[in-house]
């Protein structure tokens, strides 16, 4: 489903800047020494406000994830028959030993949520990491051996953009089986066409360049082009990508687990915990609440992380 | 222009094809015996599993199996489903109408809500109505719209008591079904009771799945703009002295629409995934909620078919998006 945006996101974000560029070339001046690339990213970046805060929230996050068993108050599979369905503690009848409520078996919501966090952080991680890699690979074969490797290649890549990404997911998971494993791999698979995309675009642009063709001259193997000369400078596209992927990949695995065929109970996944709460909306909203809003803001916050680095790292959109 | 449509039906022959791969290669790549897998923990006789394996033509060898599979979707005919019996493409033919309707609202919404907010946001670009409408939208793009779908329940049918919880028609109301939209049925049946039930329960599905759609519709509105806002053309017009109004209205936005109308496009492979959540939350009785049921009972052929359908669907409507597109844009057709 974010595929679409994406794509539009690079027009949009194109047409935003031309007009600033255009009030910026007037006001450049010649700059001395360049400074260090990576002093001018962070220039850039923290430029932008949402962006920061993106990044802060998912710092927060990955603390709250490494440190989970001492942050959370509770274990989040232990069940409090005394405590069903209590109000969070800022509400009247609330207590503080369960400061968001508990759910209708008496778990504490605030140490599931934490707990929660490990896993869709880690969804994230793998999902990103599998699909960029095979990404990688097959968009960098398909964009520089050309020919019948790159027609095979792409033709079912479009296939596989033909269905929605949550249809496809549905399917593998439907064939694999529920779990949160198979909710990975289904994600991973479902998202690996806009990797292999971009990568063939940009190592179609590069490859045409001057200093692969030096490279290529004083002897360098096939192998050593692809992944030590072109590779590096087509990884840009690709960072934003995977970061912007963070959010499809935990999206896409809570939509699964709401499903009931990603991470199975007890597993405190943000997404399952959704699961069941159909019923208890009539008397219990912060079951419902808590969980989505977890979901909501770590979203969130790796897609303005996201639009961040990509006008970051653009060197079009470079004052 | 010909040649261009020919070109763009060529291209869309080999996705179909593996769309069928796909969904025909889903039941042979099930771990284990898709039978047993049918059967569940309850077990099966030995003659009933023969005969559901002759029956999903298991026994054959698989090159027979895939013609035999494609021979009967060309001809319309997907397998019966395995827990109702029935075809599952007369099962989908009678669900898909509660979709398209639930799915036209949606996009209704998303344009009517998504397209004035990226204009005005485009127009007053820098200010707080600006940096409102590009927030509101990336949130709304984020949002995990099943549980969306929950905080507008609470909201709207639990504490307000303004829509109901589900469905798609009060229980008092039954109505012939002649389009399969109900807003059209009641409608040409005078039932106007009725057709205020059915729009009482489509607004919030509507709503809900209209919301991503919406945020990408307005980013992509505001940015197009702003592009063709810059335009000489633009400013020939208001050097002209033409009303500010005109301008941005007529002008600029008719050009600024060519983009917006591909995002539009291609949003209806979103939006029908999506319907399967929004379906799910409000027990809209669609196909989205169809094939999940389906993967809970392990009703592959539905699970098959299903799938094969609606990624046909979208394949279609990628095509016309793509046709119109030539249509309006002669840019596009003497590409290569």
């Amino acid at each position: 489903m974010v595929d679409q945006y994406k794509q539009a996101n690079v027009a949009e974000a194109a047409a935003d800047h031309a007009a600033e560029v255009a009030e910026a070339h007037e006001a450049a001046t010649i700059a001395g020494t360049p400074r260090h690339p990576l002093a001018e990213f962070w220039e850039y970046f923290t430029e932008n406000k949402g962006a920061l805060a993106g990044l802060l929230f998912i710092g927060v996050l990955l603390v709250t994830a490494l440190f989970a068993p001492w942050i959370a108050p509770h274990s989040p599979i232990e069940q409090y028959r005394d405590a069903l369905l209590l109000p969070p503690a800022f509400v009247e009848g609330g207590n503080w030993s369960y400061p968001l409520g508990t759910d209708d078996v008496g778990r504490d919501i605030f140490s599931r949520i934490i707990w929660g966090s490990r896993l869709s952080l880690l969804v994230g991680v793998i999902v990103v990491t599998l699909s960029l890699a095979a990404g990688i690979v097959l968009g960098l074969s398909a964009g520089y051996f050309r020919g019948w490797v790159d027609v095979a290649i792409m033709r079912l890549m479009d296939i596989m953009l033909a269905i929605p990404s949550l249809l496809l997911a549905i399917a593998v998971v439907a064939i694999l089986g529920p779990g949160l494993e198979n909710a990975i791999v289904a994600i991973a698979i479902v998202v690996l066409p806009h990797y292999v995309r971009l990568t063939r675009a940009a190592v179609i642009t590069e490859s045409s360049k001057d200093y692969v063709t030096s490279s290529r001259i004083a002897g360098a193997s096939n192998s050593r082009l692809m992944f030590n000369t072109i590779l590096p400078n087509c990884m840009a596209p690709l960072i934003v990508q995977a970061t912007l992927g963070f959010s499809t990949a935990i999206l896409d695995a809570a939509a699964l687990g709401f499903l009931g065929l990603g991470a199975q109970p007890p597993t405190p996944e943000w997404g399952s915990m959704l699961a069941d709460s159909l019923q208890f909306v009539q008397r219990a909203w912060w079951v419902v609440t808590f969980p989505g809003l977890a979901i909501l803001l770590t979203v969130l916050a790796f897609n303005l992380m996201g639009d961040g680095l990509r006008d970051a790292l653009d060197p079009k959109m470079k004052r | 222009m010909l040649g261009f449509i020919l070109r763009r039906i060529g291209l869309v022959i080999p996705a179909f094809i593996g769309v069928t791969v796909l969904t025909f290669a889903l039941i042979h790549l099930i771990p284990g015996d898709p039978v047993l897998m049918m059967a569940g923990e309850r077990g099966i006789d030995p003659e009933r599993y023969a005969r559901l394996r002759a029956d999903l033509g298991l026994d054959q060898p698989l090159i027979v199996q895939y013609w035999n599979y494609i021979s009967g979707v060309l001809g319309g005919d997907l397998g019966n489903s395995i827990v109702t019996k029935k075809p599952v493409i007369q099962e989908f033919l009678t669900l898909f109408p509660a979709t398209i309707e639930l799915t036209i609202c949606a996009m209704t919404f998303a344009i009517v809500v998504g397209l004035p907010a990226g204009v005005i946001a485009a127009v007053k670009r820098g200010t707080a109505v600006d940096h409102t409408v590009m927030a509101t939208s990336l949130t709304g793009y984020s949002m995990p719209i099943f549980w969306w779908g929950l905080l507008l329940i609470i909201l709207f049918s639990v504490t307000l008591g303004i829509t109901p919880v589900s469905g798609r028609l009060s229980a008092l109301f039954w109505v012939e079904p002649v389009t399969g939209f109900l807003l059209l049925d009641t409608l040409i049946q005078g039932e106007f009771d009725a057709f205020w039930s059915a729009l009482h329960h489509l607004v919030l599905p509507a709503i809900v799945l209209g919301t991503i759609p919406l945020a990408v519709i307005a980013r992509m509105t505001r940015s197009a703009m702003l592009e063709v806002l810059r335009e000489d053309y633009v400013r020939t017009a208001r050097a002209k002295g033409v009303a500010p109004k005109r301008v941005i209205m007529v002008h600029a936005l008719r050009n600024a629409l060519i983009p917006v109308i591909t995002v539009i496009g291609l949003q209806v492979g979103t939006l029908l995934a999506g319907a399967i959540l929004t379906e799910t939350i409000f027990s809209w009785p669609g196909i989205g909620k169809w094939l999940v049921e389906s993967i809970y009972r392990r009703d592959y052929p539905v699970i098959q078919g299903g799938i094969m359908l609606v990624a046909t669907v979208i394949i279609v409507v990628n095509l016309l998006v793509d046709l119109t597109y030539g249509i309006i844009n002669p840019r596009i057709r003497h590409q290569r």
